[in-house]
């Protein structure tokens, strides 16, 4: 399969510039369409409607971002900034649960001996070999016919808030960065075990907080799927996604106005894109670190 | 009821102490809330998941109201009605239209990067990241515009080198075409990160030791590059085969709830979706989302024959 696309490696850069050459232009390219979706998403939020699709197109900012996002809280009933808040509430939820919940767990299984410990974190990885898809119905009739949550926020964020995932990728960092000997330490200073978590543990492993809280942040912000199937179909219950489906009523529809729905559509990605330009480094480097130690 | 004490020295009784207590405990006490939350929201969900694969049931019923209908779901799925094929067939189809090209980009990228562009990895890999971690839906908007058929911006630049409109969203066989380059364009990053990483575990040595022997730079390529890459190569395999069988939002939002025309781009995951939550047929939504997951697991396994297979070898 690799033979197809095997680069040809770079021959003495000094005499073949042409190879060079031929690298940056494929890495180029590559970045090229990284990006451009993003660029036209931002120059199309600033332009009339009409003038979105036109032929030849436009591909400069106009002045059109305020009466855009005018038309946006319009066709939202002026919930577009409700819906906003939706999603940044539950993702922040989502996000502080996991990291407490996640970190404590993660640090137990790396700290402590006792007795059963391989059988519970075996059994938390396997649990991770659960596609998701096979949950999505029978967590639907938890929440609709057991619990009663359906259309509410709790349905989103209270499931996931002590996840394998998270666990191991805690665990892993932990045992690799953190002597035992600290808390023996912290124990003999009298610290309670609660209190060695707290004071000890979790100022010394801010770097994979900051991994699993952007991934968990990202992860729920981006969560159309559950919102649609967890019913948080009112106006005033929608998360940021499920709204811009609903205002545009699918890709494919021409007569949406599209002044609006990309006004919305970079309402939904800047959250990402600030978050994800300020600690880029850290969320891959934590990612991948958690991917080959296993 | 015992006044009179044992005549035998009983060993002095540990007196109870928090400190103790909490010592012990804290461990069960610290990862408890996950085995909570599974029981609560997957053991239980898990089986009575399992329970609803044999029952006629729809939730407004209530709890209770089901009706035992032995394999039938699983037959009706396998034999009667045949959008469980042709959703499986479309949502493999797309899987490997966006899953294979994701491999042939991203292994030469990540090597390249790697080999000769080490200056600026952080940055081009920053770049190269930044589509995994967008929003589905409006980043799938965003490539419904492009694919627009009178005015969008691709049969544009096809009409100015004299091609004509191509009907990217309208023509049954290139529905799943348009859907998989949403899915290559996503992912392609994540994958690129995956092997730079892979890349880098392996150490210098084994290439100095290699160059000491004689060997070519194509040489090192096939016999040190891509059999050390090899476990990484099997994760991001891996990966790429689980998410592309559950493939769910970027059709739903690109063509709708029905897959389009002629329905090419209605994955699995979209057809239990419809069957379970607009049809209400939790039974069958059940059996189906079993055999996906089964699906799944097996060609998790194929994978994983061909790489262990191939590994003993090298």
């Amino acid at each position: 399969m690799t033979t197809v696309a095997t680069p040809k490696p770079p021959r003495r850069q000094s005499r073949l510039p042409f190879g060079r050459v031929g690298l940056w232009l494929f890495v180029g390219i590559a970045c090229f369409l990284s990006v451009i979706p993003f660029y036209l998403m931002f120059v199309w939020a600033t332009l009339p409607g009409a003038q979105i699709f036109t032929v030849p197109p436009h591909l400069w900012f106009g002045d059109s971002l305020v009466s855009n996002f005018q038309k946006m809280m319009a066709a939202t009933d002026n919930y577009a900034l409700r819906q906003f808040w939706n999603s940044l509430y539950i993702a922040t939820l989502s996000t502080v649960t996991t990291l407490f919940f996640c970190s404590l767990a993660g640090f137990a299984f790396a700290m402590y001996d006792f007795r059963g410990k391989q059988y519970l974190f075996g059994f938390i990885l396997i649990t991770m070999l659960i596609p998701p898809l096979v949950m999505d119905i029978p967590s639907f009739l938890v929440m609709n016919n057991v619990l009663h949550w359906i259309g509410t926020p709790r349905t989103l964020w209270v499931p996931g808030m002590a996840n394998a995932f998270g666990i191991f990728l805690m665990r892993q960092y932990i045992v690799s960065a953190l002597p035992k000997s600290l808390i023996e330490a912290a124990r003999l200073d009298g610290a309670t075990e609660f209190g060695i978590f707290l004071k000890v543990v979790v100022p010394l492993i801010r770097p994979i907080l900051a991994t699993l809280g952007i991934v968990t942040f990202v992860g729920s912000w981006n969560n159309f799927k559950g919102a649609l199937i967890m019913r948080l179909s009112e106006d005033s219950t929608m998360t940021l996604p499920l709204s811009l489906r609903t205002i545009t009523g699918g890709a494919s529809n021409v007569d949406a106005d599209w002044g609006a729905t990309l006004m919305m559509v970079v309402l939904t990605v800047i959250p990402l894109l600030i978050i994800f330009l300020f600690a880029s480094r850290q969320v891959i480097s934590g990612l991948t670190s958690g991917a080959v130690k296993d | 009821m015992q006044k009179h004490l044992p005549l035998t020295p009983s060993p002095p009784r540990r007196r109870w102490s928090y400190d103790r207590f909490q010592q012990r405990f804290a461990p069960y006490i610290f990862t408890s809330p996950f085995f909570i939350l599974f029981l609560i929201f997957g053991l239980f969900p898990l089986a009575f998941s399992l329970f609803l694969a044999f029952h006629l049931w729809n939730p407004l019923d209530g709890l209770g109201n089901w009706q035992y209908v032995g394999w039938e779901n699983f037959a009706l799925a396998l034999g009667a009605e045949d959008q469980f094929w042709v959703a499986l067939k479309n949502t493999v189809w797309i899987g490997l239209l966006a899953g294979i090209p994701q491999h042939l980009v991203a292994l030469p990228l990540a090597f390249i990067i790697n080999q000769s562009l080490r200056r600026w990895q952080g940055g081009i890999s920053t770049i190269l990241f930044l589509p995994y971690i967008t929003n589905a839906v409006a980043i799938t908007i965003v490539f419904g515009m492009l694919y627009s058929e009178n005015l969008g911006l691709l049969n544009y630049a096809l009409s100015v080198v004299g091609l004509g409109p191509v009907r990217w969203l309208a023509q049954p066989d290139l529905v799943p075409v348009s859907v998989a380059v949403v899915v290559f364009w996503r992912y392609v990053g994540w994958n690129v990160i995956l092997y730079l990483s892979g890349l880098q575990a392996i150490s210098e040595d084994v290439y100095e030791a290699a160059t000491v022997d004689g060997a070519t730079k194509v040489q090192k390529f096939f016999f040190i590059t891509l059999p050390l890459l090899r476990p990484m190569m099997f994760y991001a395999f891996t990966l790429t085969i689980v998410g592309n069988m559950q493939l769910f939002e970027e059709p739903f939002i690109m063509v709708g709830q029905a897959g389009g025309s002629g329905g090419t781009a209605l994955t699995s995951a979209m057809h239990i979706y419809n069957v379970a939550f607009r049809d209400l047929d939790m039974g069958y939504g059940s059996a189906m989302a079993w055999l996906l997951f089964l699906a799944i697991f097996v060609l998790s396994m194929i994978n994983n024959f061909l790489f262990s297979r191939d590994g003993g070898r090298s």
